[in-house]
């Protein structure tokens, strides 16, 4: 339990999506001038890392991994598709997406209605790519631990542009330089709330 | 197709599609495309300019790609087919590296994937591909590729050269002797949040230069 929850912290704050790793920039600087829907984006992450992180773990163990497909047979044990790795990830993201959104219009159309705008945009969301990527690279052991990795990173993701949104709100009654105006101050934004997240570095539990 | 006048290869107006994404239309400080990675890759300008380089390849043919095929893509899952057209590009270019340019490859790790949701890519098959013609779509493809490149190697360059003292490996600050006069290395200039803050100092640089860029919000 400890493991997890130190996995989940870990992928909150010390590798946190946004700051660490710049995944996910482009909907993150595009979608965050107000509080409400970068909130509703962020659910949207996490729900999408949530579903799609499980399906891709089990999919790189017993498919994709050199010796994967031990399951089948032993001729099979010497397969290795790893080359394949980006093409199955990203069907599995936007098919899980497509799914999800079908899902969600069926079963409850006020939900749909505030999320259903931005998932479409998740599918070619990099944060949900990235984390599926990582977890490939660090080798988590078990479902579980992909899971809350692929949790944490949404929560991170999410916690990071709902602040930014928030700033920026404010943002509107201050004098900013002109050409500074919109993109150029809200990168500066970023990096110095980078800053200030680079002092969770070396947290372990 | 065939009915329209013939244009000659290189016309003007497939130069401007060349050389506008490098300044006026740059798909990152403009557009706000493809940042993801431009920014995690530029601690050195060696990295940068292999992924730079990438970037363009990927961008141009699947440009290519896309426009050729643009009549025959059913409209609802045009997202899926561009998706497997990118990700076979990048298949292809990350084998290449992974053969000719190990150390590189690893140095990029997961960013060479992540091109597959580069939104540069996304966004020019979307805006450009899926309504013009394959060679246009090709130098577009091009340019902004290039476009992405400038900035990347910009970065790059000012972070290896404040950050490590050198440029592409090469010690040009010790060589100088500039390190005897009691300068050191800003070891600041490499962790990651100063990538983000380089690339807003461009952006004002470029709006101040170009005021019809300006935001006045």
């Amino acid at each position: 339990m400890e493991h997890l929850l130190n996995i989940f912290i870990k992928s909150v704050f010390v590798d946190n999506m946004i700051f660490a790793f710049f995944l996910g920039m482009c909907s993150f600087l595009a979608v965050s001038k107000t509080v409400k829907t970068s909130i509703g984006l962020g659910v949207a992450v996490v729900f999408v890392l949530l579903i799609t992180m499980p399906v891709n773990f089990l999919v790189e163990k017993y498919v994709l991994r050199k010796g994967a497909l031990i399951w089948m047979g032993q001729s099979f044990a010497d397969v290795d598709l790893s080359f394949l790795t980006f093409m199955v990830f990203i069907a599995v993201i936007a098919a899980m997406v497509q799914l999800v959104e079908m899902v969600i219009e069926k079963f409850s159309p006020s939900l749909y209605n505030s999320l259903g705008i931005f998932l479409p945009l998740i599918a070619v969301n990099c944060a949900i790519l990235g984390a599926a990527l990582f977890m490939q690279e660090r080798e988590y052991e078990t479902v579980v631990e992909a899971t809350v990795f692929g949790v944490g990173s949404g929560v991170g993701w999410m916690f990071a542009i709902v602040s930014l949104a928030a700033i920026r709100e404010k943002l509107r009654y201050s004098n900013i330089p002109v050409p500074l105006r919109g993109l150029g101050i809200t990168f500066i934004l970023t990096g110095l709330m980078a800053i200030a997240f680079m002092g969770f570095m070396g947290i372990k539990l | 197709m065939a009915t329209k006048e013939k244009e000659p290869m290189f016309s003007a107006r497939n130069l401007k599609l060349f050389t506008s994404p490098l300044g006026k239309d740059n798909p990152i400080t403009v557009q706000v495309l493809g940042i993801c990675s431009a920014l995690a890759v530029t601690v050195k300008l060696k990295p940068a300019i292999v992924m730079a380089l990438s970037v363009t390849i990927v961008t141009a043919f699947s440009n290519l790609v896309i426009a050729a095929m643009r009549k025959s893509i059913p409209d609802r899952i045009r997202i899926i087919v561009q998706l497997v057209v990118i990700a076979t590009m990048v298949i292809l270019v990350d084998q290449f590296l992974k053969a000719y340019v190990f150390d590189v490859s690893k140095q990029l790790s997961v960013f060479v994937g992540l091109i597959i949701t580069n939104c540069i890519l996304m966004g020019r098959l979307e805006a450009f591909a899926m309504a013009n013609k394959p060679w246009p779509s090709f130098i577009d493809g091009l340019g902004n590729g290039a476009g992405y490149g400038i900035i990347l190697v910009i970065v790059a360059f000012l972070r290896e050269l404040l950050g490590s003292g050198t440029v592409y490996g090469y010690p040009v600050m010790e060589k100088l002797g500039i390190y005897k006069t009691g300068y050191i290395n800003n070891g600041m200039i490499i962790l990651p949040p100063m990538a983000l803050i380089i690339v807003g100092m461009i952006i004002w640089f470029q709006k101040s230069r170009d005021k019809s860029l300006a935001d006045n919000k």
